[in-house]
């Protein structure tokens, strides 16, 4: 267990070392760092302190090294359009991306379960059929589509749902919430139903599918000859054993949806990281590209490692044969 | 008595297949490929028969921008989606908006079938450190977002070129984004397949004729491993044209010069609250309709093509 354990970590830390490589890389050879410090006034003599005091004379070797060093340490330097840490660029904006995708995950898993197991008992009903043709497009839309004809329809049309911002927010120490004042939490509503859309899809499709493989087992046929309700057959007996591949893609697919949350960012203005990095890519910000790129990833690889392990703690079998 | 033994047309054999069979048997199926038959020689068609070049400024003019749509008051022939507020007809520019997203989208996914099957082939094939280094990198890319590599890909290398060359290679430029965040999973298919297939008597048999390695590779593996590739190429198509809708809607895809269906729902986006629904609305619906029926097909063949399902 202890050889798997550190075998999944390294692999963990390797991938990260890569990313940090290729958001090194980006500081590195897109455009000149010291040309998009100074003004046209600097002198070369300056120019050259300044290259110095950076540290972009030595070998590339060692700046990726520190660099490393320093992002390791939170520290992902200066943001070339407003002059401030990237790092408490990214603070502030990240209890906005959380809360929008926690949401959106509570939405997904508390729609999206119980739709998978009505398609999966009455497969043959035409609404699940329905359901099942629905999930299809539901996979075809691109969020911000969902996004946008959600604002066309509840705020443009209807007036009851705001479409843009956080509406008012409450500082608990650096985090911020929306969920506390009235306006925060209808701004949430629209944003997280985009969000979760496609979340739904899957989750419904996953269940689904668990549903149909576990209802044709040995115990649920046992289950019934016993004379055990219908009801509880399928949600307590049925469910319990699907759950575990629901619960496993939801926890990977958060650090997908940090990503992706990015685009519904865009659509609704939402102040998170994603609406940051975005506009960080129209002005070639790249102190704060890198940053996005190393956060959401370690998030992301975080997340996978943690599943992985904690499948090897609950199934032996796993540690040797994928080690 | 004559034997008839020359063997049937390619129509018959279309006919008599068991693929045409389940085609014609599924009625989601022929609707998704006729609405997709549609849709693209509309797109390529677009030219003989669109009111407007959406590309040539010269053909806009501003007293007929925000124009409604045809049935609306105030609607105009011949613009039967009315105009946005440049005056650009919105019907054409669905049409050759269409065009650039349907080239792009078939570019990126011919071009990721290419490297994939290539890489997955040699990797599969000859197995070792090949084999190792490949799966790194697929590990290592798929442990980053897609959209993530995509759009950083895509910036990147807009802010390297030249720019006056950044309108003319935002295409090209979209393409390499979708093929770099999207080659590895054919590799991975292509690579366990060959792994499986290598072991199998007619390749040991193929190895003794001293046939060379790459007619091995590309005649004698190749066509057993293109079932699933055939598969998820469709089904990447559709999503190659979501992320490119995707990048150009973050304003990081196709200039307004030439816009594909992203750009125009970015550009429209800026009216929706000013009343005229009608320049996001119809680009929008025309990206669904394109991906759904690229995705209802794809859900097809996969069931069709699938063993364990007959």
């Amino acid at each position: 267990m202890i050889v798997f354990l550190i075998k999944r970590l390294a692999n963990a830390a390797l991938v990260m070392l890569v990313v940090a490589l290729m958001a090194f890389m980006i500081f590195r050879f897109v455009g000149d760092p010291i040309q998009l410090m100074v003004n046209e006034q600097t002198s070369q003599a300056e120019r050259d302190a300044l290259r110095e005091r950076l540290g972009l004379n030595e070998s590339v070797v060692m700046q990726y090294l520190r660099f490393v060093g320093n992002a390791v340490q939170g520290d992902f330097g200066i943001s070339y359009r407003n002059q401030q840490e990237v790092m408490s660029l990214i603070a502030e904006r990240f209890p906005a991306t959380i809360e929008l995708v926690l949401m959106a995950t509570i939405i997904s898993l508390v729609v999206g379960v119980p739709l998978g197991v009505i398609t999966a008992i009455h497969r043959r009903k035409w609404y699940s059929e329905a359901l099942q043709f629905v999930s299809i497009i539901g996979v075809s839309l691109p969020s911000f589509v969902i996004g946008i004809l959600l604002i066309l329809v509840f705020s443009v049309m209807l007036n009851i749902a705001p479409a843009f911002g956080r509406g008012d927010v409450v500082s608990i120490g650096w985090w911020t919430t929306g969920l506390l004042t009235p306006s925060g939490r209808a701004a949430l509503i629209l944003p997280s139903i985009a969000l979760s859309f496609y979340q739904i899809t899957l989750v419904m499709r996953l269940v689904r599918a668990e549903m149909l493989e576990v209802l044709r087992s040995d115990f649920i046929k046992f289950a019934r000859a016993r004379g055990v309700p219908a009801w509880r057959v399928h949600y307590s007996h049925a469910l319990r054993n699907c759950l575990m591949p629901v619960v496993t893609m939801t926890a990977m697919n958060i650090g997908s949806l940090i990503a992706f949350a990015l685009i519904t960012e865009t659509v609704f203005q939402w102040p998170g990281m994603g609406l940051l990095f975005i506009q960080a890519v129209t002005f070639v910000d790249i102190p704060v590209m890198a940053a996005y790129l190393c956060i959401v990833s370690f998030i992301f690889v975080a997340l996978n490692t943690l599943v992985d392990i904690t499948y090897a703690l609950i199934d032996p079998r796993l540690r040797n044969s994928k080690a | 008595m004559t034997v008839n033994l020359t063997s049937p047309g390619l129509l018959t054999r279309i006919r008599q297949s068991d693929l045409w069979w389940s085609f014609t048997h599924q009625r989601s199926a022929v609707l998704a490929a006729i609405l997709l038959t549609v849709l693209i020689v509309s797109a390529f068609t677009a030219p003989l028969y669109a009111p407007q070049n959406p590309y040539d400024p010269a053909q806009l003019e501003l007293w007929n921008a925000e124009i409604p749509p045809i049935w609306l008051e105030g609607g105009q022939w011949p613009y039967l989606l009315g105009t946005d507020t440049q005056g650009r007809d919105i019907l054409s520019a669905i049409l050759y908006g269409s065009r650039i997203s349907i080239l792009i989208g078939i570019a990126s996914v011919v071009l990721a079938l290419v490297i994939g099957i290539g890489t997955g082939l040699v990797a599969g094939y000859y197995g070792g450190i090949v084999e190792d280094a490949l799966m790194r990198v697929g590990d290592i890319l798929l442990s980053i977002p897609t959209i993530l590599i995509a759009i950083l890909v895509s910036a990147i290398v807009r802010e390297l070129l030249p720019p006056s060359l950044r309108d003319v290679g935002a295409g090209g430029v979209l393409v390499l984004a979708i093929v770099l965040s999207g080659w590895v999973q054919y590799a991975r298919t292509v690579r366990a397949q060959t792994a499986v297939e290598r072991r199998k008597e007619y390749v040991q048999a193929a190895q003794l004729l001293k046939v060379p390695a790459r007619r091995i590779m590309f005649r004698h593996i190749l066509p057993n491993t293109l079932t699933p590739i055939l598969v998820a190429a469709t089904l990447n198509f559709g999503m190659a044209i979501l992320t490119e809708a995707t990048l150009s809607f973050l304003g990081i895809g196709m200039p307004p010069s030439q816009p594909s269906l992203g750009t125009l729902i970015r550009l429209g986006n800026q009216f929706l609250f000013s009343g005229m629904w009608w320049i996001v609305l119809f680009p929008v619906m025309q990206l669904c309709l394109l991906v759904v029926s690229v995705n209802l097909l794809g859900d097809w063949l996969r069931d069709a093509l699938n063993p364990k399902l007959r």
